[in-house]
């Protein structure tokens, strides 16, 4: 208990000061998730809502395949994005392997298939409402994919919502093809496990508690959007 | 509008050309014949009202005939344009569909789509038409239903078309709201557009109908001018409809 108390006051404190070596850690954190949930969606919305609309065979088999790549382990996706960046590897050349780009990359191929699967379902439903209308008004596919994308937009909010949560959390992707560099490669999470491992509890927990109040506020902010757009009814 | 129910069979021969015809139409859903072998001929000028008791496959009739469906068997087949062109047709549905936008909004989707180039001018002018113009900015679903339903109306007239399909488009609605809807309905037909409503409400179907479909059973019933329906139904189940008579 007395590691917690310790904690939240050293976090407190952290906030408190603008550490500098905190505030760079917190930025670099929020750029690569915020930059792989971008990325993630830019995939995943379009694929999403391309299998939400499209009937074709083998179509319950990629539901199941988008659904199953939701529990992608992280350390395997950071080993292979690691093989695949590595020098001797077939990307090897780009020079990539240990930056916050290959981190990017890491938690954008973990995320894409969240936020594919989830807008997937949320597409559907909405498609499910709008398909006769569509159909009456002679909407082509990609007309009927844009306008779902538009109409659902407070929903999929949520869904990249969903995708940067688990960017900031994750951990083993990361660690592997990020290396954990100060200055250079380290986030929040890979801190926290340092630290950890150092048996520095107090300022893990310290960075544990600031990683909450960050996916809180980022909630919360989300949330007052989405209540706000269903009571105009736009959601 | 999708296009693929301009098939082949030939047009029978008729007096006077007609707008659309249907031959052999089936629709069977599970085994089921809900559609059943239709035949009929619809002309250009004149309120069509697809009258029978629920469950006659009115609404799949519709469907069909708007091309939202794929018949079984048979097949719908519109006179083209002058210019070998489909019809235009919209379709007004008994639940509004509509856009989580503005009311504004929801017309400016199908106005853009036109590609015309006064779009404000005929929003304004469509609002206008159905009265709600101080609602332009308001999220289309806050509006009452029948205000919705107006809204979707309006959204097919956007679409300026020859052919307006209506499915029980005012039930479930307050008296004002069918009264402001079949106003519309009747500007729309004496415009030049050609109206096919499907009711079940045998006074609606008295104002509006120039002429009958009386179905039952997925099959017609009766066809024949309003005025004569009403007067003299010549099918047994067509008089008992109109009596107010269970007819199952």
């Amino acid at each position: 208990m007395q590691n917690f108390a310790e904690s939240f006051r050293l976090a407190f404190d952290l906030l408190i000061s603008l550490d500098a070596d905190l505030l760079e850690i917190v930025g670099l954190s929020m750029q690569v998730s915020l930059a792989a949930m971008g990325f993630a969606c830019a995939i995943g919305f379009p694929l999403g809502a391309l299998v939400a609309v499209t009937r074709f065979p083998g179509r319950g088999a990629v539901i199941i395949l988008m659904n199953a790549l939701m529990g992608l382990p992280p350390v395997v996706v950071g080993l292979v994005v690691y093989l695949y960046l590595s020098r001797s590897g077939p990307l090897g050349w780009l020079g990539l392997l240990y930056s916050p780009t290959a981190m990017i990359i890491a938690q954008t191929i973990l995320i894409a298939p969240i936020v594919a699967a989830l807008s997937r379902q949320v597409l559907e439903d909405l498609h499910g409402e709008y398909d006769e209308q569509f159909r009456s008004l002679g909407l082509t596919r990609l007309q009927t994919i844009i306008t779902l994308l538009q109409d659902a937009r407070y929903s999929l909010l949520t869904v990249a919502l969903a995708g940067f949560g688990r960017a900031i959390a994750e951990v083993g992707a990361v660690i592997i093809v990020g290396g954990n560099i100060d200055h250079l490669t380290r986030v929040m999470t890979t801190a926290i496990a340092l630290e950890t491992s150092k048996g520095d509890l107090a300022l893990a927990l310290a960075l544990g508690i600031i990683l909450l109040v960050i996916a809180l506020s980022v909630n919360a902010c989300v949330m007052g959007l989405r209540m706000t757009a269903r009571r105009y009814a736009y959601a | 509008m999708p296009d693929d129910q301009t098939m082949t069979p030939p047009l029978p021969d008729i007096q006077q050309a007609p707008l659309v015809a249907a031959f052999d139409l089936t629709l069977v859903i599970d085994g089921k014949r809900l559609i059943d072998q239709i035949g009929f001929t619809l002309g250009q000028q004149s309120r069509t009202i697809i009258l029978g008791p629920n469950g006659a496959g009115k609404s799949l009739l519709l469907k069909l005939m708007h091309g939202l469906i794929a018949p079984t068997d048979g097949a719908v087949r519109w006179q083209p344009q002058p210019d070998g062109g489909p019809r235009r047709q919209a379709m007004v549905f008994q639940r509004p569909v509509l856009l989580r936008r503005s009311v504004a909004a929801n017309l400016d989707f199908v106005l853009k789509r036109q590609g015309k180039a006064d779009i404000a001018d005929r929003r304004e002018a469509l609002l206008d038409r159905i009265g709600l113009s101080d609602k332009a900015g308001q999220a289309a679903r806050l509006l009452s239903v029948g205000e919705q339903q107006r809204l979707a109306l309006a959204r097919a007239l956007a679409t300026e078309p020859e052919i307006l399909f209506l499915d029980e488009a005012t039930a479930s609605l307050d008296p004002s709201s069918v009264l402001k809807i079949e106003q519309i309905v009747q500007e729309a037909s004496a415009a030049g557009v050609k109206v096919i409503f499907v009711t079940h409400d045998l006074g609606q179907a008295r104002r509006l109908a120039d002429d009958v479909l009386f179905l039952h059973r997925g099959r017609i019933g009766e066809q024949a001018p309003a005025e004569q329906f009403f007067r003299r139904p010549a099918s047994p189940d067509a008089a008992a409809f109109l009596d107010g008579k269970i007819v199952i």
